[in-house]
């Protein structure tokens, strides 16, 4: 195909976990997420399914990553994300930036980023603005 | 992003499993131009030689949140709207074996589907449904066989004998490590598991199709049409060396393996598809198995019209979407149909749009008079030549997981998950590079569209703490006694290779014994299936 283009490096030397609390087993949009992140030089760490968010917090700080990308394709991320952000506030972490992908209603959006969440993806939105926004929101 | 690209748009001389079309379809095109009539071996133009005449296809729409009382009073409503099957969703936590009170099930209770603990709850859920009349179909894996075992214990309760029980399990364990995830136990018990459940069924219920073997959700994680049946064929294969393994006779329990898929936007790739599909089967029955019952030969389908292929941006062309799909799914021949609702991709649908969604079946069966004759595209030199490009397609997929080893392997390893991760994440580069065009997303966007849905469905947030407090009641009720007693036996048996788990997990269910605890038991000696995760 014709779009093969070279990657960009926009996030090299960054490191990144993407991650799937609760139950959600969609994990095709995680693992999309985590090679396009891979291939725009970042260094990116994938949990696997089924997180608590106790785990997801201590995987954060134990990698020292730049950020924490949660996908939640279940309707939890209210619930879940307030979680993750509460586990790394209590581990002393909180300024580690929390950005969240998945099927997230435009009314929930708001409360996310109350919750402290730098930025909401949906699955429209195309590979090179999340890649983009992710950069400009760790400079 | 309000410059889309419309001036770049071209239509493609490929269909999306990446097969080449011909401007012009010819005879010459064609290595099967014209296929054996339906009804007859290898089935390309479908199993009935009556085609839809004979029973117009189940109209089955997936449904179910909350609680069991919420959901059945949803089920009831599409029954009196002409609906012809049920379809029950369930929450996560019952289909990852967890009880309502475990840390990791409460942020979930009744989010995606109905919770379902226990037998008590099974019976809230079919309260005033005829389960000897109405056929209902499970959308369940890692606790198919549990689920399966409350909705026995349900009809014994009632008084209504097993086998006029109809309906089905999804119970494809295989296709829940490479896409959808709600698996629990290693692979090879649960090939164990879904073993005894067939088997079982066989039997007790020779009514219901004990498994689906499902390529909807590897397509919705990013398979292509082809790679889509490959794979789910691949898995059934897998699944018949399971069941002759344990002494299955194949000409009884092939009669019963049924499967599942998604249509998507392609339409003549998609009848082709299901087309080849069937052919495909019945041809590795009948050479690698010697299934000569032609019964045993068919392979009969339900499709779901949507999925992925909807989308939250203008949201109302989803229901143009489904009805094209819906064609599709009819004229490749579907036993069962169910119609996403347009706001399926955001949010569960409100009575409005789930609705809207139904009548569309009913206009395509009874308005469109495309059900009126078999296979209508047969004899088509475009698609009969498509429906061979995709079977050549199809074999040599299968072959490239039969040459790493097979299925439960490339799962086990997680080969396969890699491989649809990486064609996941070529549709979306194909998707941002308008190679995929799709209406409203990267192409024909409104600057002002928002993705408001019309009317907003909202769970009613005290469904979790009336399904903690159901918990907490059964526990209270019940015979503490047998249940551990039910649960012990089931332990027992799970230790001994070959001992059939089903009639131990319907006494379990008897003795209301929740999800969770059973799950727990088995745990003990089977252990979790570590993840490999491969990017």
């Amino acid at each position: 195909m014709a779009h093969e283009s070279a990657p960009t490096p926009r996030l090299r030397g960054k490191k990144i976990l993407v991650a799937k609390p609760g139950l959600d087993g969609h994990d095709a949009g995680a693992k999309v997420i985590a090679l396009a992140l891979r291939d725009s030089g970042a260094e990116v760490i994938y949990t696997g399914l089924r997180k608590t968010p106790d785990y997801i917090a201590r995987a954060a700080i134990d990698e020292d990553v730049d950020a924490v990308g949660l996908s939640i394709l279940s309707g939890s991320h209210r619930e879940l994300v307030a979680q993750v952000a509460g586990r790394l506030r209590e581990l002393g972490a909180p300024d580690i930036p929390i950005f969240v992908g998945g099927t997230i209603p435009a009314e929930d959006q708001e409360a996310l980023r109350a919750l402290g969440v730098r930025q909401v993806f949906t699955s429209d939105m195309p590979l090179a603005a999340v890649i983009e926004a992710l950069a400009k929101g760790l400079e | 992003m309000s410059d889309t690209g419309e001036n770049e748009l071209r239509i493609s001389g490929a269909v999306p499993s990446g097969i080449e079309v011909p401007v012009v379809a010819g005879r010459e095109h064609c290595r099967n131009p014209e296929p054996p009539p339906p009804g007859e071996y290898p089935y390309t133009r479908g199993i009935f030689a009556d085609g839809f005449r004979g029973r117009v296809w189940t109209m089955r729409q997936y449904s179910g949140f909350g609680t069991a009382e919420e959901s059945n009073e949803r089920y009831r409503f599409l029954l009196e709207q002409g609906q012809t099957g049920l379809s029950v969703a369930l929450d996560l936590p019952t289909q990852c074996g967890y009880d309502p009170v475990d840390e990791m099930a409460r942020p979930e209770i009744g989010k995606v589907g109905v919770s379902l603990s226990n037998l008590a709850e099974m019976e809230l859920l079919f309260d005033g449904i005829d389960l000897d009349r109405i056929s209902t179909s499970f959308t369940i894996n890692g606790t198919a066989a549990m689920i399966y075992a409350m909705y026995v214990a349900c009809a014994d309760r009632r008084g209504i004998a097993r086998e006029k029980l109809t309906g089905t399990i999804q119970n494809d364990i295989l296709k829940e490590y490479v896409a959808r995830g709600t698996w629990i136990f290693p692979v090879r018990p649960s090939m164990r598991l879904t073993a005894d459940s067939i088997l079982f069924a066989n039997d007790a219920t020779p009514r219901f199709n004990a498994i689906s073997i499902a390529g909807a959700h590897m397509r919705d994680a990013g398979c292509t049409a082809a790679e889509e049946m490959a794979y789910t064929l691949a898995n059934g294969l897998a699944y018949v060396e399971e069941l002759k393994r344990r002494g299955g006779d194949i000409n009884r329990f092939a009669r019963r393996l049924s499967f599942f898929f998604y249509v998507h936007m392609d339409l003549f790739e998609e009848v082709a598809k299901f087309r080849a599909g069937r052919r495909l089967w019945a041809r590795l029955l009948k050479e690698r198995h010697g299934v000569d019952d032609p019964k045993a030969q068919m392979f009969r389908f339900g499709v779901v019209c949507g999925g992925s292929s909807l989308t939250a941006a203008q949201p109302y062309n989803n229901i143009v979407r489904v009805a094209i799909e819906n064609l599709a799914a009819v004229m490749g021949g579907a036993q069962s149909i169910f119609t996403c609702a347009y706001d399926e991709a955001f949010q569960i649908p409100t009575e409005f749009s789930a609705e809207i969604a139904l009548r569309t079946q009913q206009i395509v069966a009874y308005e469109s008079g495309i059900a009126r004759s078999v296979d209508p595209l047969g004899g088509s030199w475009y698609v009969e030549s498509l429906t061979d490009r995709m079977e050549e397609a199809m074999l040599g997929l299968i072959a490239e997981v039969e040459a790493y080893g097979g299925a439960v392997k490339a799962v086990e390893d997680g080969w396969l998950q890699s491989r649809v991760a990486r064609r996941a994440l070529r549709r979306k580069r194909d998707i941002d590079a308008l190679e995929l065009p799709v209406v409203g997303v990267n192409c024909f966007r409104r600057p002002d569209q928002t993705g408001a849905p019309g009317e907003t469905f909202r769970l009613d947030p005290q469904a979790s703490a009336r399904v903690l407090a159901k918990y907490q009641a059964v526990l209270e009720r019940r015979d503490n006694a047998s249940a551990t007693r039910a649960l012990d036996r089931l332990q027992d048996a799970a230790k001994k290779d070959g001992e059939n788990l089903m009639p131990y997990l319907v006494d379990c269910c008897h003795a209301y014994a929740t999800i969770g605890e059973m799950v727990a038991r088995l745990k003990r000696d089977w252990g979790e299936f570590q993840e490999p995760v491969r990017l």
